[in-house]
């Protein structure tokens, strides 16, 4: 089975189980093989619970198929919760965790039928862009094993792209599910802030955090996200909105913004240029208008997320203190223990950004930083929101360069924030962003295109991704490893 | 030769709100449960756990600014106060920093010479910590571990922050307890100071009388019952002035009252206080209210106690008896269903104060349970007023009538309690019973009228009980006024 094209898609496995030709069992079966197979060379698992998925396709097996996701393989970052499952954001700090309670998504996700084999690696608590933060080692990317997969949502992206699993959910605070997405030659889907409940997911920057798929295909993210979308009692920060569904829509006569400093010029990498070039040139021939767009104030998005996340963090970690889960490092007193177990529990990345955010609000310099941060963000929502007045889509690359080497960046905290240059604006204005393959580069690594619309414009970005895939089957292609199936030699897993 | 100093005290009034279920969780608020036993995955602070605001305490918050005379805002944030303390899952309480949802209002202190005005600052919501359980020691201090009990972890609570307007450890203890009674009045807080649903901190300076500026301002914690507020307040201005008038500067600093030493204690002073780094909680969008929802709540608003005790002097109480039934919401409560039944106020109040409370009191019931019999009662307190029967008789049938439930009219049958119609016959038997005691009476007319009472009551036993004093003492007057026809 190992290959055939009807079990790379959600759409096309939905089918084939319906049908009766595949149990969801055996889909599972054929999902876990491949973990098996493939991640001794990839480290993109964190957690497997292979008895688990299997009870749980035999209950599918017996019941007639309904959900539009049954028996189709699904892969958690491991920073959403899971009744019973390690949970451990990739860090020390939650060694031996389960949480005793299900993300939302993660009922919703059940109860359209999807089978949860496992737990995919992460930067710790997603911070960083290349998933070596993690404590347990980096993901390597599938189609260059000696490259990063960008990251947070690292593990994610690698195991969509290798046909583990059909679809995998990230979560994206800066470009974490999008940025991924892009250097593994996937389709990564960051919604509207507010359309997914962010209930059961372990906060990075709440006002930042959205959840959202990795998949093969368009219509498969958008298959996910109708089964996860929709207002939570749980999150008071969702939309009060009903049921979201998406049907394609012809993409002719739409207007489609292009963020001429994120096509081409200094600091990107010319085959992304030249490849989002071609993107552009289709578009206009498939009758869109392309309207160049400026927009200055993208310059601030970097410092102004980077102060607004920190801060946030330095607030959302604080509840990790040995005292009730996780890691515990007793010292003679309860200063001590907090010092001890905060120290050997967080990575150098995590208390970098703990201390920045934590000088951002402190006193006498919150009005400095974090104030003036909250001021801009306002201005780049606004900015945002006059631009798409007058386009349907705003047009970008996802990330400046594709893949890049392991561990060529981690000296170099200020170049590995500048991977993020492109996606931190969608998460700052809260807008919805898909990234959808648009080529390879000369070494055979994936460049993504990003394509980003008004607030609650999932639609129309879909659109839009959907007719590009269409006439550009990118997707199609595989991954070396995938075939290539023997683990390096030394293994990378810690 | 030594200056004359006055006090300048403002109270932080910490209020549990009589919510069912916590501020951003749908745990129960039940007190003294087993710990541990009303915790979820929100209010334990576990990751990924969000709130999601209660409705409920939102409008009690709100009844509690309206009843105070404060304006609740348009628009109101929550905010993240961010420390480390075991009692605290999360690492930050969620409370309310710049965009409070009420500002101002005022609470008047009933003093005898007239209400003293109380200005107040602010009224904020937030949520309550856990406990912390010491053991291998009686307090913190020689404890060799503490256990943690999140049953009151995100229990709702109000801040009502007074103006630095009180002059006094007596006033401070009024106010306290004016405040109390606002909030049980409301329905929104229980009123339990030893439970501490209600907690005190006290902010106390001195300066010379009569001067404008204001003191270094010391912080008094675990004021946690009125005799200790005052005892706390009192001995904190002396120490400030021996300290001040010795020459010794006064530190800002936060105190613990102890209540074995008689004394304050420093806890910690102004340098060690924490940056709590407020930020805007961005899990909970602004609680947004507007005219409408306010009215809806506004509905809600009962008669405060001061007008309570205001109305009950106008209707003939007196200002003690006036106190003594607005101090008590379930009384006033019993009180307004009486008169409901057609009871005149001072009646209906003379009788509760005079015989309803003992029996309450004996049977071990509230004023609440034994609402549905406010119409016998009422009905019992008819008969008296319209002399079908003697003020004795009500002594022995409100019991049965308030605390069992009975039917007056029955019972009094059932007893021959009824006064028989005047035919004459109370003025024979008085005629009767005046002759044979001429020696009582011959005193009387000597002057000695205290014998009256002794020759009223003689002639009441001689009703057996079916006669009322109202009745017969004019009776006995008339005869005793009337000179001798022999």
């Amino acid at each position: 089975m190992d290959g055939d094209a009807t079990l790379e898609t959600a759409a096309s496995l939905v089918g084939v189980v319906a049908a009766g030709d595949l149990t969801a069992r055996g889909a599972t079966r054929e999902a876990l093989d491949r973990v098996i197979r493939m991640d001794a060379s990839l480290g993109a698992m964190v957690h497997v619970s292979a008895e688990r998925a299997l009870a749980r396709a035999r209950q599918l097996d017996e019941a007639p198929p309904a959900g539009p996701l049954h028996g189709v393989a699904i892969a958690l970052k491991d920073n959403i919760c899971r009744a019973g499952e390690p949970t451990t954001c990739a860090s020390r700090m939650l060694t031996g965790w389960a949480p005793p309670y299900d993300a939302t998504v993660v009922r919703r996700l059940e109860a359209a039928g999807a089978v949860l084999v496992g737990k995919t690696n992460m930067d710790e608590f997603g911070m960083g862009s290349s998933t070596e933060t993690s404590a347990f080692g980096p993901t390597r990317n599938p189609w260059q094993l000696g490259c990063v997969p960008g990251g947070s949502s690292g593990g994610a992206a690698a195991a969509v792209a290798t046909g583990m699993v059909q679809v995998a959910i990230g979560s994206d605070t800066g470009g974490s599910i999008r940025q991924p997405a892009a250097l593994c030659g996937v389709v990564g889907l960051k919604p509207t802030y507010g359309r997914v409940s962010r209930y059961g997911l372990v906060a990075y920057g709440s006002s930042l955090d959205q959840m959202g798929p990795l998949a093969r295909t368009v219509a498969d993210a958008a298959r996910v996200l109708e089964v996860v979308a929709g207002p939570d009692s749980r999150d008071a920060t969702c939309m009060d909105e009903g049921p979201w569904t998406w049907a394609p829509r012809p993409i002719a006569g739409m207007r489609i913004g292009v963020l001429t400093r994120l096509v081409e010029g200094p600091g990107l990498q010319p085959e992304v240029a030249e490849a989002l070039a071609k993107a552009m040139a289709w578009y206009e021939a498939a009758g869109c208008t392309l309207v160049p767009v400026a927009m200055p104030e993208l310059a601030w998005a970097i410092p102004t997320y980077y102060l607004l996340a920190t801060a946030e963090v330095s607030s959302n970690l604080s509840r990790f203190e040995g005292m009730r889960f996780g890691l515990r490092r007793e010292a003679d007193d309860l200063g001590g223990t907090l010092e001890r177990t905060r120290s050997e529990g967080f990575g150098a990345e995590v208390k970098r950004r703990i201390l920045l955010g934590t000088f951002a609000l402190s006193a006498g310099h919150q009005e400095a930083y974090h104030g003036r941060a909250r001021k801009v963000r306002q201005l780049l929502t606004e900015a945002h929101d006059r631009v798409f007045r007058d386009v349907d889509v705003l047009l970008s690359c996802t990330s400046p360069t594709t893949a890049f080497p392991l561990g060529s960046r981690l000296d170099d905290p200020l170049a590995m924030v500048l991977s993020d240059v492109a996606t931190v604006g969608a998460n700052l204005a809260g807008l919805p962003a898909l990234s959808v393959p648009c080529g390879f580069d000369r070494k055979g690594l994936p460049i993504g295109m990003q394509l980003q619309g008004p607030r609650g414009g999932e639609a129309i970005i879909l659109d839009a991704g959907h007719a590009y895939e269409r006439a550009h089957p990118w997707w199609t292609a595989r991954p070396p490893v995938a075939w290539d199936l023997q683990p390096l030699a030394g293994g990378t897993r810690a | 030769m030594s200056t004359p100093w006055e006090a300048v005290i403002g109270l932080e009034v910490h209020a549990e709100l009589a919510t069912r279920t916590k501020i951003f969780c749908g745990c129960p608020t039940t007190f003294g449960q087993p710990p541990n036993s009303q915790v979820c995955p929100v209010c334990a602070g576990m990751p990924g756990a969000l709130p999601v605001l209660n409705a409920e305490a939102v409008r009690m918050a709100a009844l509690a600014g309206m009843a105070l005379g404060g304006i609740v805002a348009d628009r109101s944030r929550f905010d993240r106060k961010n420390y480390f303390y075991p009692d605290l899952p999360k690492g930050y309480q969620i409370s309310q920093l710049a965009m409070p949802i009420v500002s101002g209002g005022h609470l008047d202190l009933p003093l005898e010479e007239g209400p003293k005005r109380i200005r107040l600052i602010r009224i904020h919501l937030e949520e309550d910590a856990g406990k912390l359980v010491h053991r291998g020691s009686s307090g913190l201090a020689g404890a060799t571990h503490s256990l943690v009990d999140l049953n009151r972890a995100g229990v709702p609570l109000i801040e009502i922050v007074s103006a630095p307007d009180l002059a006094n450890a007596e006033e401070a203890r009024l106010y306290l307890q004016e405040l109390r009674l606002v909030l049980l009045t409301l329905g929104v807080n229980d009123g339990r100071l030893e439970e501490g649903s209600l907690r005190c901190d006290a902010n106390v300076s001195v300066r010379p009388a009569g001067t404008l500026a204001l003191g270094t301002r010391v912080e008094i914690k675990n004021l946690n019952s009125f005799k200790f507020l005052q005892k706390a307040i009192e001995s904190e201005i002396q120490r400030q002035i021996r300290r001040i008038e010795a020459g010794e500067p006064i530190v800002q600093e936060t105190r613990l009252w102890q209540e074995d030493k008689g004394t304050t204690v420093s806890m910690r002073s102004k340098e060690d206080a924490a940056d709590y780094r407020y930020f805007p909680d961005p899990d909970l969008p602004d609680v947004v209210l507007d005219d409408a929802w306010r009215a809806a709540v506004s509905k809600g608003l009962p008669e405060l106690p001061a007008a309570r005790r205001e109305r009950g002097v106008a209707a003939g109480l007196s200002r003690s008896e006036a106190h003594q039934l607005a101090g008590d919401p379930a009384l006033w409560h019993l009180l307004e269903t009486v008169v409901g039944h057609g009871t005149p106020l001072r009646d209906a109040a003379r009788w509760l104060l005079g015989e309803g409370l003992g029996c309450l009191a004996d049977a071990g019931l509230d004023a609440e349970a034994v609402l549905d019999r406010a119409g016998g009662f009422a009905r019992l307190i008819e008969l008296v007023r319209a002399k079908r029967l003697a003020t004795p008789s009500f002594r022995k049938l409100v019991r049965d009538v308030l605390v069992h439930g009975a039917e007056p009219e029955a019972l009094a049958h059932e007893r021959g309690l009824w006064l028989e119609p005047d035919d004459g016959s109370s003025a024979r038997i008085v005629d009767e019973v005046l002759r044979s005691l001429p020696d009582q009476v011959a005193q009387w007319r000597s002057g000695k009228h205290q014998v009256r009472g002794f020759l009223v009551g003689q002639v009441l036993r001689a009703l057996k009980g079916k006669g009322d004093p109202a009745t017969v003492g004019p009776l006995v007057d008339r005869w005793l006024e009337t000179p001798t026809a022999d």
